[in-house]
């Protein structure tokens, strides 16, 4: 490890003459690296630190998930972006780093585990991008008994709006929870009806009117909403709890209005009506993405440690029948033993109901083999470069210990 | 004399280890060794009487001692035996401790009432349970890190208080002076259905073993369950019987009654249990060596002779030192391989495991710089550690048994012995560097010892060092992504204690990365190495304070003022570091500093 003649930092070197080369040389440099890295030291600390108000999400949300970090002037609603966010310092990583090597490094043997080092970590870099963009998550909640075939997201709603009529087949169109935020009327092919966002409400509870002293006037003409009331709450973030969105719509047929509609993830039926002679189902929802196969709940299992109350294990036993017929098989799914299927990954994740539900978290991500090859690449690379510098540095030793037990014959 | 001097100290040591290794005779005639090593169930997990005795002595006092009212000493086991058997009598015994005077009002009790001022009997407490009560249920909904010292104090004491109790209900009915006579009596076996009722409610150990002899640890059952709806004396199951005469001679003072039962009750178990009796033996022998204990006051006194090294018989002093860290090492080594060997895990499975191989991981890496480099830095830097983080695991032991069960998502020895190995050993080598950083550094400034040859030495053991610990803190914290991935569907969710691993290793990439530049030379290589532990440390405590995430199982709090202390240090240092050389007392040092 050639730790007594610290090499002149190449990056500094100036490589030509112009502009584009001054340019690359300064985002080759290794000072931006070091920049770079403590930056990235700082946020990811002061966001961590922030994860005891805005949880693991919302910290995902403004910092990582972020080109820029911005915060809330207090008493005012303007924001300031005060510090890079992590898409930023992970891009001008990325930069600096391809740079670097396409202006300062030369491709040699003894140069490998750099090379590897780094080629690694930009593979890693560019997957939790794709990651970040292709991954999709949400659970599978089944009672014993049950059978499902879709996946609710965890945090995403949906406004369904569902054609009944025909009792062998739903019709759903589903509305983006986005949507109903806008002023636009959303007019669907589908459906014979437009629909007009009234109100929405991120987190909201719900009142019923005719129990307040003095009740305000109602704004849902129509519907099992009609004697109840919004009332927002603010949106949090933390683990244990979940938002309930609430949104007024008006519905409107070519003759006119239909009326205003309450929908909220806090009402569990989905709401009924009839219109030029098709029935209709209104609902606020999870996101629901549906699955090529149907799982059956056949068993859960939750085992603790005797005279405890520690969890020992969680195991569901299911039935997954394909749609195309091909699949109809039991699987099993525990802690630590997720399982692959159809693109799709179950995960134990939870239960409820005195043991009689459990939960399953759903992830999809066709990326999800690029970390595995990215750190394999990276600890490789390591390796071999440590490994050269400790065997180069023992060797030294061991010329300098034989220099001296036997010392150079003195001239005459 | 100089000449023998380093064999001296090992001889001594060696003494001293060999004589906290050999099994002690026990004080009394009571053989109280061997009721130590009885196995009960408890926590999950089947386990010897005194590891009962010394683990709930040190969460209920902070200490294994106990100090009768009238100034005699009691074992763990002796404290046990009154608690079983002699409520009265252990209601006197000192063994709460209080530290704060404002909980201490709520018992119309001043410090001077205590032993040692912190020290308080149940019959202290006794009046005062009931506001106890009252305040702790005030402060329980009260989100833990947000409650005041108080809150907390109260809430941990009615705990504490809690626990005495059910252990009191776990062999027999509390204050019942016949209860061997009881249960040999059909007519008041019945009549106390109600006692044996509450006792299967409260009870904290299940004592008795199934009657099948099968080695399942579910079927094991307390007193108050295996008696529900005994009809008659003969149905009685042997342990329970067992330790009714067992209490019976404890309270006669009868050794020679209390021995034979012991002896029966002994050979009963010996067969269907012969593996559950081989490890609670092993266990209490274990918990009476206190391997840990030792090892500590050898690293201090390693400590003390490699940094008179520094001044006096390097040579000598140096080899002295040396040998007593590889000592140090070779108990904790095999206090380490006792502890896997009890529990059937990879060495780090908790807060404190992670405490003791933190510590064994940069002891055993200052082993071969020591062997390398041959200037006592390594043995100094290394028996530092090696002391700091056996009182870290010491304080990190108060909180109860050590010897956890896994919870489900954690119960995977592959990953505990991959992930957790690894970025434990990371962890290790960053704090060792910032140690030998400080060497590097108090020696520079304050003393002249430190010559260009040192420098030189230190500055490649740093590097080298820290090269070391980049690659073991990337792949353990890649690894735990692949297990994240393996069990929870992401490989990267931003959780606390991941995030802490990967400021490591960008932290280490940064030393590297100037260092590589030429940003940095000696005085700063070793200024950023310090800064490592305070990365580390944060990483290691800090992020299981802020109680979020799926890693937060060692929440601390005791901690914290720790951590601030020990950042408030490790900056004192960098400050120092960064007095131009010129002004340091070592100024010949390297040249190119």
């Amino acid at each position: 490890m050639n730790t007594s003649r610290p090499p002149v930092p190449a990056a500094d070197r100036p490589h030509g003459r112009g502009s584009l080369r001054a340019i690359l040389g300064a985002c080759a440099s290794l000072r931006l690296t070091v920049g770079l890295l403590c930056l990235s030291l700082v946020m990811i600390f002061v966001a961590t630190l922030d994860q005891v108000h805005l949880g693991v999400w919302g910290v995902q949300q403004k910092y990582f998930h972020a080109f820029l970090v911005w915060v809330k002037l207090p008493g005012t609603a303007i924001s300031l972006p005060v510090f890079p966010g992590g898409y930023l310092l992970g891009g001008a990583l990325l930069v600096n780093l391809i740079t670097a090597h396409l202006c300062r490094f030369r491709l040699s043997a003894k140069k490998a585990g750099i090379w590897l080092t780094h080629c690694g970590l930009i593979l890693l870099l560019i997957g939790e991008g794709v990651s970040g963009l292709l991954q999709r998550d949400g659970q599978v909640r089944l009672d014993v008994g049950q059978s499902q075939r879709y996946v609710e997201s965890f945090r995403e709603n949906e406004l369904a709006v569902t054609d009944t009529t025909d009792p062998r087949n739903d019709l759903v169109v589903a509305i983006p929870v986005a949507h109903l935020q806008a002023t636009e009327t959303l007019q669907d092919p589908r459906l014979p009806f437009s629909i007009r966002p009234v109100a929405f409400f991120e987190n909201a509870k719900l009142r019923v009117r005719s129990q307040l002293t003095t009740p305000p006037p109602a704004v849902a003409t129509a519907g099992d909403g009609t004697d109840l009331l919004v009332d927002p709450a603010p949106v949090t973030y933390k683990p244990d709890e979940t938002n309930w969105p609430s949104s007024y719509i008006e519905l409107a047929g070519p003759d006119g209005p239909l009326g205003t509609w309450l929908v909220s993830t806090l009402l569990e039926q989905p709401q009924t009506f009839t219109y030029q002679g098709r029935s209709w189902q209104l609902a606020l929802r999870a996101r629901r993405d549906y699955l090529p196969f149907t799982l059956t709940l056949k068993k859960f299992t939750h085992d603790i440690y005797p005279g405890t109350d520690i969890p020992k294990n969680f195991a569901s036993t299911l039935q997954l029948r394909g749609d195309s017929g091909g699949d109809d098989r039991v699987v099993q799914i525990s802690m630590n033993k997720p399982l692959r299927t159809a693109g799709y990954a179950f995960y134990q994740a939870g239960f409820a109901n005195n043991d009689r539900t459990s939960v399953l978290q759903a992830v999809r991500n066709p990326s999800w083999q690029i970390p595995y090859w990215s750190c394999g690449m990276i600890a490789l690379g390591l390796l071999v470069q440590f490994g050269l510098g400790l065997f180069g540095s023992l060797r030294r030793r061991s010329a300098a210990a034989a220099a001296v037990r036997q010392p150079a014959p003195l001239p005459l | 004399m100089k000449t023998y001097f380093p064999l001296f100290v090992l001889l001594l040591a060696l003494t001293v280890v060999a004589g906290s290794l050999a099994p002690r005779p026990d004080a009394g005639e009571f053989a109280l060794a061997r009721f130590g090593r009885l196995p009960v169930l408890a926590d999950g997990r089947i386990k010897p009487m005194a590891t009962i005795a010394r683990t709930s002595l040190l969460m209920l006092q902070g200490r294994q001692r106990v100090i009768a009212p009238e100034g005699s000493r009691l074992t763990p086991e002796e404290w046990l035996l009154d608690l079983f058997f002699e409520g009265s009598k252990a209601d006197t015994e000192r063994i709460f401790r209080i530290d704060s005077p404002d909980v201490l009002l709520l018992f119309n009790l001043s410090p001077a009432d205590g032993e040692g001022g912190t020290r308080f009997s149940f019959h202290q407490l006794e009046a005062g349970l009931d506001e106890l009560d009252r305040q702790a249920r005030l402060a329980e909904p009260v989100e833990n890190a947000a409650r005041t010292s108080f809150q907390r104090a109260v809430v941990e004491l009615r705990e504490h208080v809690a626990y005495y109790d059910r252990l009191k209900f776990s062999l027999q009915p509390p204050d019942r002076a016949d209860f061997a006579a009881e249960i040999a009596d059909a007519d008041r076996l019945r009549a106390e259905q109600t006692a044996f009722a509450s006792m299967d409610t409260y009870s904290l150990l299940r004592a008795v073993p199934p009657l099948s002899g099968v080695p399942d640890p579910a079927l094991w059952q307390n007193v108050g369950h295996a008696l529900h709806a005994v009809t008659g004396p003969a149905e009685v199951p042997p342990a329970v019987r067992a330790y009714a005469v067992l209490g019976q001679a404890w309270r006669d003072r009868s050794p020679a009654a209390f021995n034979a039962v012991l002896g029966t009750y002994e050979a009963q178990l010996a067969d269907p249990f012969p593996d559950a009796i081989r490890r609670a033996r092993f266990e209490a022998a274990f918990d009476r060596a206190e391997p840990f204990i030792t090892s500590l006051y050898l690293y201090v006194a390693a400590f003390l002779l490699a940094a008179l090294s520094w001044l006096v018989w390097p040579e000598e002093l140096g080899r002295a030192a040396f040998r007593l860290m590889a000592l140090a090492f070779l108990l904790a080594t095999a206090g380490i391989a006792a502890r896997m060997w009890l529990e059937a895990r990879p060495p780090v499975t908790n807060l404190y495991s992670s405490a003791l191989f933190i510590g064994w991981g940069s002891v055993g890496l200052c082993l071969i710089l020591e062997r390398m480099n041959r200037n006592g830095v390594a043995s100094a830097a290394g028996s530092l550690i090696g002391f700091s983080t056996l009182i870290i695991a010491h304080h990190l032991s108060l909180s109860g048994d050590t010897m956890e069960m896994m919870r489900a998502v954690l119960d995977s020895n592959f990953w505990l012995s991959t992930h957790v190995v690894t970025v434990t050993t990371g962890y290790a080598a960053t704090f060792l560097a910032g140690f030998l950083a400080i060497i590097y550094i108090v020696r520079g400034v304050f003393t002249r010892s430190l010559d260009a040859r040192t420098a030189d030495a230190l500055a490649r053991m740093v590097y080298g060092i820290v090269c070391f610990a980049t690659l073991f803190s990337f792949v353990g914290t890649m690894l735990g992504g692949i297990w994240a991935d393996q069990s929870w569907g992401r490989f990267w969710g931003w959780d606390p204690k991941e995030n802490g691993a990967l400021l490591i290793v960008i932290w280490n990439a940064v030393i590297l990365h100037c260092r590589w530049g030429g940003l940095v030379r000696q005085r700063g290589l070793m200024a950023l190495a310090v800064f490592g532990n305070i990365v580390t440390a944060w990483s290691w405590f800090g992020t299981n304070m802020l109680g979020v995430g799926l890693h937060s199982y060692g929440f601390t709090n005791a901690a914290f003022h720790g951590l601030i202390l020990f950042v408030g240090c490790q900056l004192a240092v960098i400050a120092l570091a960064a007095i131009p050389r010129a002004r340091w007392r070592s100024r010949n040092g390297p040249a190119a500093a």
